[in-house]
């Protein structure tokens, strides 16, 4: 199953719009696609998770990966997160803690961490 | 005594939407667990599957074996075994990475599948089993949260 990722910009930031699921099988797709966008130095950067209707550990490691990258490198990174069920990975990892899950697009380029 | 049925799937990663869709189906069908379980099931059967097709992957391709994934059904409880043949686990190596609720943990980008699984079955048994591991998982109808 294709993994879909959809690039656009917003103000200065860089929105990758993630859709289907993403598990060992997509999640390369999704790093080589984040880790281009840093390597093109777009270092602001939204992840669009609404569309994504499964992610598991792999795909939590990828984002992970890429926010050390991005902070290393003077960036930032902000997650919009709706979908309870992804919601909930974050939540069982405690990783809602290190990375800011936003509501909206549009929070997210305008401040972040809105919830 | 329940319902089995038992699945021989190919060690490669673009077997794994299908397998979870399948495992799901099969609690949804055969139990009588909440859909907020049989959503915890998906994910926790994913990251055993994964972990077991990356055991498989470590060996040359010659030597890859399918893993097999079976289904104990009840009325009120689904176990999950999903055996990969890859060589066994390192426990130790398991206990070196930093507990799931301390903050140095939240840097790490392996090792979150065995925490996630803890989290979301009732049971989790990891044991060696022929040339590699077995895990066990067992959900009932409790909602854990």
């Amino acid at each position: 199953m294709d993994l879909g990722l959809f690039v656009r910009e917003e103000d200065d930031w860089t929105v990758l719009a993630v859709s289907g699921e993403i598990d060992i099988a997509t999640a390369p797709s999704l790093r080589e696609k984040l880790h281009g966008l840093l390597a093109d130095g777009r270092l602001h950067l939204v992840i669009d998770l609404d569309e994504v209707t499964f992610l598991d550990s792999t795909a939590l490691g990828v984002l992970v990966g890429v926010l050390k990258r991005a902070r290393t490198e003077g960036g930032e990174l902000r997650i919009v997160c709706n979908q309870p069920r992804v919601r909930k990975v974050f939540e069982i990892t405690r990783l809602d803690s290190a990375f800011d899950l936003c509501t909206s697009v549009e929070d997210a380029v305008k401040g972040g961490a809105q919830d | 005594m329940g319902d089995r049925i038992e699945l021989d799937v190919p060690a490669r990663p673009e077997f794994l939407s299908l397998v979870r869709s399948i495992v799901t189906l099969i609690a949804e069908t055969g139990s009588k667990l909440p859909d907020r379980r049989i959503e915890d099931l998906r994910l926790a059967v994913t990251e055993a599957c994964a972990n077991a097709i990356d055991a498989e992957r470590r060996k040359p391709q010659v030597e890859r074996r399918p893993i097999v994934v079976r289904c104990d059904l009840e009325a009120d409880y689904v176990v999950v075994e999903v055996h990969d043949e890859g060589g066994g686990y390192d426990p130790a190596a398991l206990a070196s990475d930093p507990d799931v609720t301390r903050p140095a943990r939240l840097m790490f980008e392996r090792g979150l599948g065995i925490p996630l699984m803890r989290e979301l079955s009732d049971e989790l048994e990891l044991r060696p089993e022929g040339a590699g591991t077995t895990v066990r998982l067992t959900f009932t109808a409790h909602l854990r949260r």
